[in-house]
């Protein structure tokens, strides 16, 4: 497991683009899957516990959540509101952006509401997979896809600790430096590799959901729209323009 | 004849004699005569019609729930997509429709191109089209700024920054634009006011004034023959058609065709993959943080390549002028005797291919980051660019043209 892991991570700092503009890695595969409910409530579930104190979802109302993914208003309020009672409201924390600047030093926790738009599935896959132990950062963590980062690695009860393999590189004037070749884990979590995938597939896949709720839907709707249009009213259109074009010549 | 029909028809009479309604619709639709033999290029005139309309009418609800405020503007358009009922879809109508605007009519001035529509007796047609072109694009700029996204504040920080090159009162002129030392709640506010009602007002009366000197002069046709030069006993032209019924009908089928192509942008690829919808501009603008990489939407990207592609500012806000208005002078750079490209010799085949070419590197290197490389590649195709227009005058004076037939080929 642990080597798989390693050969993963591996795999992606050596690969063609690893060194590409901006010196991010080449992103691993979210393959989520937006049709898969109880994926996304395992994803829900998730993005309360270990996002929402942090990072807000402020344009996601927790009711709209409870019919879409087909949970009811108790199992809402017990399981996935923390901060309000009302199904109407928001998914707003109670941190303040001054205090946040304090605890984050300066970076305030982004809201997440459509984070999965800007950043793409796969970065925050890929960002959720490689946090590792840096003792020169505030929270003792770094990350391969976003370098120095200011978030501490809250999922590290679930995924453990993992820790870089450096590799020296020597340069053609002699000095050598040390570059990150892969990371291989250090203290095991309370879920094993798969686990962690998969928790952090749901959570990535809720934040998908969240980012466009109406994602699903819209996809049916233009379905029909176009079969109306192509099935429909095309032939109609076009035999019609067949009749009167007739007598041109 | 029952009564209701015939009451209609009084209806009818009396508005004719206080207004010219039968006047009008035979002049602009029964009896306007146009060439039996256009193709699949004049599909996009009526097309750019139909997109106007769906701007102007999902704008208007747009507008019901945007706040154009920077406090405000960036939730109002989630609220939009969220809460307001279907205005997911009202909203990916308008975005997807801003960049079908440009497919349509950068396809329409290309059909003038390749069939010389542009030459007399239309050049004033042209002259209105290129106007029209020209607030077009304004308006777009505007529009981009109303989401509030990164992409949003950035690219409108970094074109209003060109007015700074002008000589002597550019900084002041570009203060006056942003009505503020920044882009702020002030530009916001007076782009929003722009976008929704001045440049909409323009757009409509300029394309009123395309369409009455259309009428006015006829249509061309792939062949470049006028039409008129060949009259019946009733002065109707022997190669034209009444515009109603058999172009509405034949435009009803282009008009479907391109609904369906619509609608699997706005229903299955709203974002096109980041060109449509910038994945930045899901990020809130934030006046402190510079993105690392400021590109404008796909249709400007050609002329934000020629823009970059000069080392000196000013030059390169000239250049990038130039290349937008020097269309102007398509009708009098043209020297050939033929029209249509049916019948012009290989030079300007030639030369029309060289800038298609141009035109579509430039658009794509616009997107890319500027290394040397593509700053030279820029470089390179910007001249061929302008050579095209530059050069015109002699390559089409003396081309190999063909001889053009006296009627419409079919």
């Amino acid at each position: 497991m642990m080597l798989r892991n390693f050969l993963l991570v591996t795999g992606l700092l050596f690969s063609a683009s690893a060194m590409s503009a901006g010196g991010g890695i080449e992103l691993m595969h979210a393959d989520t899957n937006l049709s898969d409910k109880s994926s996304l409530q395992r994803g829900a579930r998730t993005f309360v516990n270990y996002c929402l104190s942090c990072h807000s979802a402020a344009y996601m109302r927790y009711n709209r959540i409870g019919a879409d993914l087909d949970i009811g208003d108790d199992v809402l309020k017990s399981n996935l509101m923390f901060g309000t009672d009302k199904t109407g409201n928001t998914m707003t924390i109670a941190m303040q952006k001054n205090a946040a600047e304090q605890y984050f030093g300066g970076a305030v926790p982004p809201d997440l509401s459509v984070t999965a738009r800007s950043r793409g599935l796969d970065w925050l896959y890929t960002y959720l997979m490689t946090f590792y132990r840096d003792s020169k950062r505030p929270f003792g963590v770094n990350n391969l896809a976003f370098k120095d980062v200011g978030m501490p690695h809250v999922l590290w009860e679930l995924q453990g600790w993992q820790r870089p393999v450096y590799e020296e590189e020597q340069h053609e004037d002699g000095s050598v430096t040390k570059k990150i070749v892969g990371l291989e884990m250090e203290t095991k979590g309370s879920q094993s590799e798969k686990e962690y995938e998969r928790t952090v597939r749901d959570l990535v896949n809720f934040m998908d959901y969240i980012a466009e709720p109406i994602k699903l839907k819209r996809q049916k709707v233009g379905f029909w729209a176009i079969f109306y249009l192509l099935i429909i009213l095309l032939p109609i259109v076009y035999l019609l323009k067949k009749e009167y074009w007739k007598d041109v010549h | 004849m029952n009564t209701l029909v015939k009451s209609l028809y009084g209806l009818r009479d009396w508005v004719d004699s206080r207004y010219p309604l039968m006047k009008t619709w035979n002049e602009h639709l029964a009896k306007y005569y146009a060439p039996k033999n256009f193709n699949f290029w004049y599909f996009f005139g009526g097309l750019a019609l139909l997109v106007l309309v769906i701007q102007i009418v999902t704008g208007i609800w747009l507008t019901m729930n945007y706040k154009p405020s920077a406090d405000m503007a960036f939730a109002s358009v989630e609220y939009i997509m969220r809460d307001v009922d279907w205005g997911w879809l009202i909203r990916y109508m308008h975005s997807s429709g801003a960049s079908f605007f440009f497919i349509v009519v950068y396809l329409h001035m290309y059909r003038a191109m390749l069939y010389g529509s542009y030459k007399k007796p239309r050049e004033l047609l042209w002259i209105f089209g290129m106007l029209i072109y020209l607030t077009l694009m304004a308006e777009a700029f505007f529009g981009y700024l109303l989401p509030w996204g990164q992409m949003s504040y950035w690219g409108a920080q970094v074109i209003i920054s060109l007015f700074g090159a002008i000589p002597f009162i550019g900084d002041e002129l570009a203060l006056f634009i942003r009505g503020d030392f920044v882009v702020s709640d002030v530009t916001l506010n007076r782009f929003f006011s722009f976008h929704v009602i001045a440049i909409p007002l323009v757009i409509c009366g300029l394309v009123a004034a395309h369409i009455i000197s259309l009428h006015e002069v006829g249509s061309n046709n792939p062949d470049g023959v006028e039409i008129k030069a060949n009259k019946d006993a009733n002065g109707v032209p022997l190669d034209g058609i009444p515009f109603h019924p058999y172009y509405t009908v034949k435009d009803m089928v282009g008009a479907v065709v391109f609904l369906i192509l619509f609608c699997a942008v706005v229903f299955f690829a709203p974002e096109m993959g980041g060109y449509f919808l910038e994945h930045a501009n899901f990020v809130p603008a934030d006046p402190l943080k510079t993105p690392e990489h400021i590109a404008p939407v796909w249709y400007f990207t050609p002329f934000y390549a020629i823009l970059r592609a000069i080392p000196d500012k000013l030059g390169g806000v000239v250049a990038m002028g130039l290349s937008t208005t020097i269309f102007f002078l398509l009708p009098w750079l043209d020297r050939s005797p033929v029209k249509s490209i049916r019948y012009r010799g290989w030079k300007y085949r030639s030369w029309l291919a060289a800038f298609t070419v141009s035109f579509i590197a430039l658009g794509w290197l616009g997107m890319q980051v500027a290394t040397p490389a593509y700053t030279w590649l820029a470089r390179f195709f910007s001249v061929v660019y302008f050579l095209f227009f530059l050069l015109m005058p002699f390559y089409t004076s003396n081309d190999n043209d063909k001889p053009v037939p006296e009627r419409v080929t079919s």
